[in-house]
């Protein structure tokens, strides 16, 4: 079937088999590697990317049923040099390995443009659906809460 | 985990969806928000031949309040829940009970159909439903049905849904505002599927006693299940903790939980008059 | 070892972050070969039983599939996987073979290859292939094993694969002699160190140079090259292990596993590139299994409260084979039961069971998590029986610094003895209990607060680091006067590649951004030996300082030719070079790279050491426990990055409280894996445990080595088990609920809390 939405802002378009899921769309005919898979049963968190502004599984997603729709994912986050929440995350050491952290950027990065306001407690209740094996998370909440300022003065990025 | 193969197709009706569904005569499913369904075509647990996406059929998902109650479209999700400020006063049952579902990416897509339908017995929405005498409408080749909550739930994952129907909505009834409540539930982690859960209402009579209580409990049975014994302990009586002691044995002995790699039944038969205990304390002090 | 300090002990923001935050991260299952095929493993749902057939027709006739790959495809015999460490004779038997050799003897052992177009179509042909496995008696538990319901390796005659005897002093008289013995039953529960990141591999035969390159390692390349050269009959030189980005390894991921094997092989069949990456329930059921002991042991304390001995026995569950590192968990439980304390007899046997369940192998702090679960229960208890106060008690015998080198417990067989280096452990454990509060805090012990019950806790924990032999690198001073340094050393996500630039900026005097780590591929050097036992930063930090004196020679020796004088004449200043009036830049020094090797050699242990203190609150009506707060106190001789470490160390707790609470790997007695995905095997999520706190501090340096570094990352989860246990009880005594196995679930709790009211209203 062919898929055709918005990537990181581009219009692309694939031929995919119904059963292919956005993250393997993503990942595979689209060579965009940072969404990472690490489950692909819904609990980890890593694919998480996001669709028309929300943030979302993408290995529960069928490539096919984004048809229209806007799907961002951690490279269409990212710049030449860091971004607020990413350097906050480097500042705080909220990464070890590394292979979680997209899921961390993206889904972070919703909640901050959606709740700037967002207080400590209501942080690690969202990212209570992110896993990560290395940090043990204090890191990871210590860099949403900095990275708040810079949503509050810009509003969504 | 790659799933199997099928087809795909997104219907712009419901009328269509249900045609779709008739014509492979129990190899299609529905798929909505698709946090159960996915999940399971991923481990290969399910392998229709053809998924009927909901995606595009309007209509289903809105959240209508008015003085015959709240009524719910199937698509609606999570998220739209917790953002509709109205249900705070309309239905706080069912707002306490949602802020257990799961987690964030999921609760962007979920929807309120999608749990009614998969009919987990520890999941919160079944548990509302069954616990306020919700009524599901119900869409299939032959027309329109209507069906109660407690007789839509037939057993471990499994509804009174033929393979060619589609649920289309539940209807909750109306919440008078002087009414006591509570919703507990009891999980390992933050928004993991409860171990045990209580939902409950009662309203006071003029005497100040209980009346019309509704005791429903999640996680303890092959469905969610109202806890009628229990409710004929509470009903006429004034609440104090002498009744409250009591209510909970009654639960006790009124329930025999199936045991499990996560609790046995012994435990969950425990946990679930803890948490009625521990409710009816907490509507105590509500609706003053 | 002369050197600037300008970067060892801060606090730098790594190098990697810049990939990995924006996505650009390499990780194995990011790596494309042109032409590539996928593979898929299929595995047994067998736990026990012969293998009477495989009918792969179907599978074949699908479309796109291209092999299916068994036993009588490796050659005469199916290869086998050695044994890295404690590779005794008497262990052969219970090698894993690459693929089941007529015999399965788990659910998940790998029985053939798929390889087809895609990772979709390879898993529609296993579907289809189809298996007759006459099903054996499943030995799925101690009893089982010891009925021998049936046996794993009939040659052997039993399930008891090796017993290991640790032992010190002369358990026997001391225990006679003994004024207070107790005996206890302990278990902990099989769980595994779940790296977020599934293992993979990308392998790619060039049949014309007969040169087979394999993408996805980690940890012991250099051992795995060997292995794999071996096992494939090739020459090292034509085998390349490569390391890429590493998404954690916990100890786990990096062996040699059937796989490592598997997926090379199919690809020099199938004459293209093969990709395999692991799925999450596949990971559940193939990736080493750990943690699963049970034992009987005794303790024994004088009437000052001295301790006198631990003498005993303990089983470890295996699982079905022994893996490349299967047997150090059970013999650390023995050896390194003592802990930190002076104990001067030990007696202890740690049998290996072989069970039809996944094999076993080392995850972070290797029978040390189970061990200090052990030792620290039965110091609170000994503490309750005696009167004694827990803190007191503990600082009684605490092994005092004047007392080092102070020697362990000895193991046998492939004995080993070790001792440890230097330590006050005393000012740590006060360090710990001022920065805790531990008296205001203690005015809340066994109050109840809202439904919640109050409960401290404090440990002690010793973490072994720096296992040798040795480690290299090769340095190479580039023409624009950067430094690349080639390591033996491995990533697995604990930022190598920072904490190596800063030893190696300090070393050569040169600015950080000068650095490029290069590290884990087998082509960089000769014999690299890895990432395992907390070593890189000992092993390969000090190869670093060998190498940059080499380098700085070999500068030395090249301006000198320049400038016309003798090498010791020529003087280096950061980034220049002069003699007299006469200068040059390293950049200007030579047309092509100046290049050394160097090796550090250590035999030493390392031995980190710290203490814990935790707050923890109990509903019995759930059995639910909230952590409110932990305070970890660790030495570690020298910090070369103090981020990073703290990192490590918050990291490590979270897994240990994840062992102590949610993560449970459960067989039924049919040896089917019942937690097969992340909805039942619950890991620690960032609204678990809030309040953790880690503090390192740098009291007294290791004498073993030139950094003066002890080997640390493992230390904040070995005492995590025994003081979230010891808490509980200590919230709950009132009831003297006294737990004595791992997790501490709500389920467990709460029948505790049952049976003690029951035995009340019973006394």
């Amino acid at each position: 079937m062919k898929v055709e939405f918005h990537l990181n802002g581009e219009l692309v378009g694939a031929e995919v088999e119904p059963r292919t899921t956005l993250a393997d769309c993503i990942r595979n005919d689209f060579q965009q590697t940072g969404t990472h898979l690490a489950c692909e049963h819904g609990v980890c968190g890593a694919c998480t990317v996001l669709v028309n502004g929300e943030a979302v599984r993408s290995c529960l997603l069928l490539a096919v049923q984004v048809q229209g729709d806007r799907v961002v994912t951690v490279e269409g986050l990212s710049g030449d040099e860091l971004t607020p929440l990413q350097a906050a995350f480097r500042k705080h050491h909220a990464l070890q390995c590394g292979f979680c952290t997209p899921g961390f950027i993206t889904t972070a990065h919703a909640l901050l443009s959606h709740e700037p306001e967002a207080d400590e407690e209501r942080i690690r209740d969202v990212l209570s659906g992110n896993l990560c094996r290395c940090s043990g998370y204090v890191p990871i909440v210590d860099a949403v809460l900095e990275a708040r300022d810079a949503y509050r003065k810009s509003g969504d990025k | 985990m790659k799933p199997p193969v099928f087809e795909y197709a997104s219907p712009a009706t419901v009328a269509e969806a249900v045609r779709l569904l008739a014509a492979r005569g129990g190899n299609a499913k529905v798929i909505a928000g698709g946090q159960s369904l996915m999940p399971m075509l991923n481990f290969r647990l399910a392998a229709p031949e053809l998924l009927v996406d909901l995606k595009h059929l309007k209509d289903l998902g809105g959240i209508h309040i008015d003085d015959a109650g709240v009524r719910l479209g199937a698509k609606v999700r999570w998220c739209d829940i917790e953002a509709d400020q109205r249900l705070q006063s309309a239905h706080p049952l069912l707002c306490e009970a949602i802020k257990s579902v799961a987690h964030y990416q999921i609760r962007n897509r979920g929807t309120v159909g999608g749990s009614l339908a998969h009919a987990d017995p520890s999941a919160e929405m079944p548990g509302v439903a069954v616990t306020c005498e919700a009524r599901m409408t119900i869409v299939g080749p032959a027309g329109t049905r209507s069906e109660t909550a407690d007789a839509f739930f037939t057993g471990p994952l499994q509804t009174s849904l033929e393979p060619d129907e589609i649920l289309t909505e539940v209807a909750l009834p109306p919440w008078p505002h002087a009414r006591r409540w509570a919703f507990l539930e009891f999980a390992r982690r933050k928004g993991d599927f409860a171990m045990a859960g209580v939902a409950l209402y009662y309203d006071l009579d003029e005497a100040g006693q209980i009346a019309n209580v509704h005791v429903g409990a999640i996680g303890i049975a092959d469905r969610p299940v109202r806890l009628a014994e229990v409710e004929v302990a509470l009903n006429g009586q004034r609440l104090d903790d002498r009744l409250i002691a009591t209510a909970a044995k009654v639960a006790r002995d009124s329930v025999d939980p199936p045991t499990d790699i996560h609790a046995p039944g012994a435990y969950r038969r425990a946990l679930v008059a803890t948490l009625l205990g521990r409710g009816l304390k907490k509507s105590a002090a509500r609706g003053v | 070892m002369k050197g600037s300090n300008a970067y060892i002990g801060r606090p730098m923001e790594r190098v990697e972050d810049f990939r990995m935050l924006r996505g650009r991260g390499t990780y194995v299952a990011d790596v494309n070969r042109p032409n590539q095929l996928y593979a898929v493993i299929l595995r047994s749902s067998v736990a026990h039983g012969t293998i009477k057939s495989i009918d792969a027709g179907e599978a074949l006739a699908l479309p796109g599939v291209h092999r299916v790959l068994t036993g009588k495809d490796l050659g005469n015999k199916v290869p086998v996987i050695p044994l890295r460490l404690q590779p005794l004779p008497q262990l052969e038997a219970f090698h894993q073979p690459v693929l089941a050799d007529g015999k399965v003897r788990y659910v998940g052992e790998p029985i053939a290859v798929v390889v087809a177009e895609s990772q979709a179509l390879a898993e529609d042909a296993a579907e289809r292939i189809a298996l007759d496995i006459g099903t054996l008696p499943p030995i799925a538990n101690r009893s089982h094993a010891e009925a021998k319901r049936s046996l794993l390796f009939e040659q052997h005659g039993s399930n008891v694969a090796i017993t290991w005897k640790a032992f010190k002093g002369n358990a026997d008289e001391a225990f006679k002699q003994a004024h207070y013995v107790r005996r206890e039953r302990l278990k902990v529960q099989r769980h595994a160190a779940m790296f977020m990141e599934p293992r993979g591999f990308v392998a790619d035969w060039n049949e014309k140079e007969g040169k087979l390159t394999v993408w996805g390692a980690a940890k012991t390349a250099w051992h795995n090259r060997r292995t794999l050269a071996a096992q494939l009959g090739l020459e090292l030189e034509a085998v390349d292990l490569i390391e890429v980005d590493v998404g954690g390894g916990f100890g786990s991921r990096g062996e040699f596993y059937p796989e490592d094997y598997l997926i090379p092989a199919a690809a020099r069949i199938v004459g293209r590139p093969v990709k395999w990456i692991e799925d999450r329930r596949e990971h559940m059921m193939s990736a080493n299994h750990a943690r699963d002991i049970e034992c009987d042991v005794e303790f024994a304390v004088g009437r000052d409260g001295r301790f006198i001995g631990l003498r005993g026995q303990i089983w470890a569950d295996i699982g079905a084979y022994i893996r490349t590192n299967g047997s150090v968990g059970p013999r650390n439980v023995a050896q390194f039961m003592s802990g930190p304390y002076d104990i001067a007899h030990v007696d202890l046997k740690s049998s290996m069971l072989t069970t039809n369940k996944t094999p076993c192998g080392t995850y972070r702090g290797p029978g040390r998590y189970e061990t200090d679960f052990i030792r620290e229960r039965m110091i609170d208890l000994a503490a309750k029986d005696l009167g004694f106060d827990r803190l007191e008690l503990r600082r009684r015998n605490l092994v005092a610094d004047a007392q080092m080198p102070y020697p362990l417990a000895s193991i046998t067989p492939y004995d080993s003895s070790t001792e440890l280096d230097s330590g006050d452990y005393h000012a740590v454990f006060d360090r710990c209990l001022k920065e805790f509060d531990w008296d205001e805090r203690s005015k809340l012990r066994g109050r109840e607060i809202d439904g919640y019950y109050h409960g401290l806790a404090i440990g002690s924990f010793i973490e072994g680091g720096a296992a040798g032999p040795k480690e290299e690198v090769r340095l190479a001073l580039e023409t624009d006067g950067s430094l690349t340094v080639y390591m033996g050393s491995s990533s697995v996500g604990q930022g190598l590649e920072t904490i190596m630039a800063q030893i190696a900026a300090d070393a050569m005097e040169l600015p950080y951004d000068k650095i490029r780590i290069l590290h884990g591929s087998t082509s960089y050097v000769n014999d690299g030996y890895g990432a395992y036992h907390s070593r890189s930063t000992v092993m390969g930090g000090n190869a670093i300082l060998i190498g940059a004196d080499k380098l700085k020679q070999l500068v030395r020796e090249t301006a000198a030719k320049r400038f016309g004088c003798r090498p010791e004449d020529v003087i280096i200043d950061g980034e220049q070079v002069s003699h007299g009036p006469s200068q040059l830049s390293l950049a200007d020094l030579s047309d092509v790279p100046l290049q050394v090797e160097a090796e550090f050699f250590n035999k030493k242990y390392t031995w980190a050491y710290g203490t814990q203190a935790a707050h923890v609150a109990v509903d019995p009506g759930t059995g639910h426990v909230k952590v409110i707060d932990i305070m970890s106190v660790e030495d570690v001789g020298r910090m070369i990055n103090p981020l990073t470490l703290h990192g490590q160390a918050i990291g490590s707790m979270v897994q240990g409280l994840g062992g102590a609470f949610l993560e449970h790997l459960v067989y039924d007695d049919e040896g089917q894996l019942l937690t097969g995905s992340f909805a039942d095997y619950l890991m620690p999520s960032a609204s678990d445990f809030p309040h953790l706190n880690s503090i390192t501090v740098e009291l007294k340096p290791c004498p073993n080595n030139p950094l003066g570094a002890k080997g640390a990352g493992e230390g904040g989860l070995i005492p995590i088990g025994g003081l979230m246990a010891n808490a509980v009880a200590d919230a709950l005594s009132h009831l003297d609920v006294q737990p004595m196995e791992l997790p501490l679930s709500p389920p467990t709790i709460w029948r505790l809390v049952e049976q003690a009211e029951a035995a009340r209203s019973n006394a």
